[in-house]
């Protein structure tokens, strides 16, 4: 299940906020700390969690000290489910 | 009324109840601030700034986010006659190192006297400053201040101080922005509030709402300094908040029955497209009755998308109107629609680009829809000049030049920046545009500056950064902006030159430019190209280098039929 949903994250993230394709994204790879995902695409990933996992993520939330890698991440959304 | 202190002087004493300042942070009941509170807390910085030595025409360097702390030291400092200046807060990507490096050059330049930031941040300004060496009498921090206190009109210093001394600095971010500080006197602050309050008529009930940097004149002039002097509300929110919750702006203009916004251009996409239905239940946006697009080229599609979304909600098309603004005029140039609907024209593309002049679409014939930037505000007059400095006709298209009674004094510490830009008492834009009947269109810049989401960012910042990565050998970078139009900004582009043509080396390049750029500037590159040595172009008639690649790239995109 998880592994599921951690492709699915990847594959967001590199196709639709990186516009880099094949970009592969390491699970505990730093996400927003080193800046990769940019403050202007934090609403986007919470729209695409929203709509992908039915869970929903405050925006205070969206920021590195909730969740900064993949596997955090998928934890976070596991956690609600 | 002389001085910025005469203004907070006579609210003090005429409305000390009346609420100044309505602060908002995520997740806390929102927070008023009367004229008095603001005062006693202003206070409490004066005894503290004076307690180190701090004196009258001294700079003080203010590291502090959206919040109380800021109100009261940015003006404790005007109080005590010492110029204040706030600095762009270091975000979670920006590099430490990078960020020390910056904050290093904008001391060695402008020679601040004081630092005032939090107590978490203290050791990152004491790995910058060196005691007995460079001008810092002390570094302040926000919880080691003086407690507000009933306000001593004796001892401020700001009430000595002329209209035309300095009052505020204001820098664009980054390395050169940081060592290029637009000093604005008092006198010069004052007649564009005077004049620019007069064109957007404002009126006992406007309520200015925003989220907008306070380091940048838009957010500084436009949504700190005019409401809080001229006394009207200001409903306050940070720029970090905002962008993860863009719906905050609205349910704020709601709340508070808001009427007076600014917004760079990107913003009116970016809330179109990215809150949802949900988040404006109940929302009402009826109040809203001029909302300024400004600080980056203007688009009559990303104002069209705005009124769409957000018509059920009460709107008025009215209220989206135009302004074209820069710190080196305190701000507005020009408005736009305050007087009927934004003016727009569709103009013949060849005849803008290739001939220099605004002639009509024609049919069957590519065209651009060129957004009115409006007339200029009172005492501010606008010429358009060609490449030798003579006047131009309507609908040529020439560079912008000014001439105010709000006019910058100059760079501050930098008499060859200030030389460089103002000649005959004309301060030299550097955007080009032309007029038509007193209104004023802009077509682009002569300067190789990118504006991604109303920020100034300067190239050569970027490729510096680049020529640390290694594979890529200084002067063979070039860094341009390209419009995005779903996002209504520019994305960011930088090609660099590289020896191997491996793929895998490639992406490793790549990747570290990337990461370079990130971590050292905070700007998000949105592709980088790799191309082979000899690519880029180095001198070029009649435009840059910078703008010579940006062809050169864009047109080899189209013809790869390349997306990017």
């Amino acid at each position: 299940m998880s592994q599921e949903i951690l492709n699915q994250l990847s594959q967001y993230i590199g196709c639709e906020l990186l516009k880099q394709p094949d970009r592969v994204i390491q699970p505990d790879e730093a996400l927003l700390s080193s800046g990769m995902i940019d403050s202007f695409h934090l609403v986007d990933l919470g729209l695409f969690i929203e709509e992908k996992f039915g869970i929903r993520i405050d925006d205070f939330e969206l920021s590195a000290s909730t969740f900064d890698t993949l596997n955090q991440l998928v934890a976070l959304i596991e956690s609600r489910r | 009324m002389l001085t910025f202190s005469d203004f907070l002087k006579q609210h003090y004493e005429r409305n000390p109840a009346q609420v100044s300042v309505f602060i908002l942070h995520g997740g806390r009941p929102d927070r008023p601030v009367t004229y008095r509170e603001l005062m006693f807390g202003a206070m409490g910085y004066v005894r503290t700034y004076q307690k180190n030595g701090i004196q009258p025409g001294e700079v003080v360097i203010l590291i502090l986010q959206h919040g109380i702390d800021l109100l009261y030291a940015y003006f404790g400092a005007i109080l005590c006659g010492a110029i204040p200046s706030i600095m762009p807060f270091l975000t979670e990507k920006l590099l430490p190192e990078r960020y020390h490096t910056d904050l290093a050059a904008l001391v060695n330049v402008t020679k601040p006297t004081a630092i005032v930031t939090y107590p978490e941040f203290e050791p990152d300004v004491h790995a910058v400053v060196k005691p007995g060496e460079d001008s810092i009498k002390a570094v302040i921090v926000s919880n080691q201040v003086d407690n507000p206190s009933e306000p001593d009109f004796a001892v401020f210093g700001g009430l000595q101080r002329k209209p035309e001394d300095i009052v505020l600095l204001q820098h664009s971010s980054g390395t050169t922005g940081l060592q290029k500080g637009v000093a604005l006197s008092h006198q010069a602050v004052i007649n564009q509030l005077k004049d620019y309050s007069e064109v957007i008529k404002m009126q006992p009930d406007d309520v200015f709402v925003s989220w907008l940097p306070l380091y940048h004149d838009m957010g500084l002039i436009a949504c700190w300094l005019m409401p809080i002097l001229l006394g009207r509300p200001l409903v306050i929110m940070s720029p970090f908040e905002w962008i993860r919750a863009p719906y905050r702006l609205l349910q704020a203009v709601s709340r508070y029955k808001g009427t007076l916004s600014w917004l760079p251009n990107f913003a009116f996409n970016f809330c179109a497209q990215k809150i949802r239905e949900r988040d404006l239940e109940g929302v009402d946006l009826s109040s809203w009755r001029a909302i300024s697009n400004c600080s980056e080229p203007m688009r009559w599609d990303s104002l069209q998308a705005f009124y769409e979304r957000f018509k059920k909600q009460g709107l008025h098309q009215e209220a989206l109107v135009t302004c074209y603004a820069m710190a080196e005029n305190v701000f507005a140039v020009t408005q736009g629609g305050m007087n009927g609907p934004v003016d727009y024209e569709d103009i013949d593309r060849d005849s803008l680009q290739i001939e220099k002049v605004a002639g009509p679409a024609m049919l069957n014939k590519p065209y651009v829809r060129m957004l009115g930037a409006g007339k200029p505000i009172p005492n501010t007059t606008v010429r358009i000049l060609d490449a030798r400095g003579h006047p131009l006709p309507d609908r040529a298209v020439g560079e912008v030049v000014l001439k105010s009674d709000c006019m910058l004094t100059g760079y501050y510490h930098r008499q060859d920046a200030t030389e460089k830009a103002i000649t005959n008492g004309w301060y030299l834009t550097g955007d080009f545009g032309y007029l038509v009947d007193g209104e004023l269109y802009i077509t682009g810049r002569k300067k190789d500056l990118i504006i991604v989401s109303g920020k100034n960012i300067f190239p050569q910042d970027l490729e510096q950064l680049a020529y640390e990565v290694p594979g890529i050998h200084a002067g063979r970078a070039s860094a341009f902006g390209v419009f995005n139009d779903i996002t209504g900004t520019e994305d960011v582009v930088l090609v660099a030159e590289v020896e191997t043509s491996d793929i895998i080396e490639r992406q490793k390049i790549t990747e570290d430019v990337r990461t370079s750029i990130t971590r050292g500037s905070a700007v998000a590159l949105r592709y980088v190209h790799l191309v082979d040595t000899h690519w880029l172009v180095k001198t070029s008639s009649g435009k840059t280098a910078r703008s010579a690649n940006r062809e050169k790239f864009l047109n080899e995109m189209q013809a790869k039929g390349q997306k990017f």
